[in-house]
């Protein structure tokens, strides 16, 4: 493929986000009365992260359900959800990330506000640590810790899914037919939107803050970030390492197709060498054709 | 086969399994009744 199709990666990615965010919540119905949707497709997981709590959601949220699992686990393992988010960390890992997921749409659309943007570095990439603790602890060690105590509690849910905050408690709170709701409001929904707004004004200034620093989502699909079929991929033979595509790349990333890649095709444009290309296994989506012995296992 | 090759298809092996697992002893319920009703917990309820 030529420069051309290289050049339409920005605006793929674009639409494939946007269409996902719309197909993730197209009970459009849900918006206009208020409530959400209760059709079997709710059964499934969706790949990114979307509350299933959203008025338009017709699927589940994977970490949502993940904490649910883990708290229902003393009666029933979790062998569904964690069955499908290996489905999903094995066929496409963090491409969900980069192109899946709504609510890192939102994220690279507030960072489309002119001001002033605070640049990657070293303290970026030691704060992308912190989603693997927010997953131990608020994912996984608090619902298995309550477990144990008969006592669902879905920790990242309920003190910290911005997500959840937007997509659902903002969605439904508003809607006038939900009266009853607001009345319920207290403590607890006043940490969760103030932290949702220092997410997304975080998110404003930072790319993508909450995907690279905070989501345990993000975190479980980078384990598989060398094992994913789906993604970017460096054929080391064309590679002059000069460091354009690093460079270039808004991630905490030190190499292309690492754990912190979201598989954006931004660093596909700027290698001089069309050294990178969007594969899916042997399959080459975009970028310039390689041969297949050369490719960076 | 790269050892790669062979380890994706035991884990995508043992996904399916674990997903097929997993609805048979009702785990695809769970996950329904919990996102069928409003999570008062995402919502900020507690």
């Amino acid at each position: 493929m030529g420069s051309r199709a290289r050049q339409r990666i920005p605006a793929t990615r674009r639409f494939v986000q946007l269409y996902t965010a719309v197909l993730y919540n197209a009970h459009i119905r849900g918006f206009v009365e208020g409530d959400i949707y209760t059709g079997k497709t709710k059964a499934v997981c969706v790949p990114g992260l979307n509350c299933y709590s959203c008025p338009g959601a017709i699927g589940a949220c994977p970490l949502g359900s993940l904490q649910n699992a883990v708290s229902a686990s003393a009666n029933r393992p979790a062998f569904y959800v964690v069955g499908l988010l290996l489905l999903f960390g094995l066929t496409l890992g963090r491409v969900i990330c980069g192109w899946l997921c709504p609510f890192g749409l939102i994220q690279e659309l507030l960072y489309k506000i002119p001001g002033k943007k605070v640049k990657k570095g070293r303290w970026s990439r030691r704060l992308s640590w912190l989603k693997y603790g927010v997953l131990a602890v608020f994912a996984l060690a608090i619902p298995a810790y309550f477990a144990l105590r008969h006592v669902p509690l879905p920790g990242f849910c309920k003190y910290i899914c911005p997500a959840g905050t937007l997509e659902g408690a903002v969605a439904l709170v508003l809607h006038p037919a939900n009266g009853d709701l607001r009345g319920l409001l207290g403590s607890l929904f006043l940490l969760k939107l103030s932290v949702l707004i220092l997410v997304l004004s975080a998110c404003a200034v930072i790319h993508r803050a909450f995907c690279r620093f905070l989501c345990p989502l993000g975190a479980i699909y980078s384990l598989f970030a060398r094992l994913a079929l789906l993604g970017v991929r460096v054929d080391p033979a064309r590679c002059s390492d000069c460091g354009a595509c690093v460079r270039v790349c808004p991630m905490d990333i030190r190499t292309v197709g690492d754990r912190e890649c979201v598989h954006c095709g931004k660093c596909i444009s700027v290698c001089g060498q069309k050294a990178i290309s969007f594969r899916a296994g042997k399959l080459v989506l975009m970028g310039p054709e390689l041969p297949e012995r050369r490719l960076q296992k | 086969m790269s050892r790669r090759n062979i380890l994706r298809l035991v884990l995508l092996t043992v996904a399916v399994a674990f997903v097929a697992a997993g609805a048979i002893i009702g785990g695809a319920y769970d996950v329904y009744a919990k996102a069928a009703r409003i999570c008062s917990e995402c919502i900020g309820l507690g």
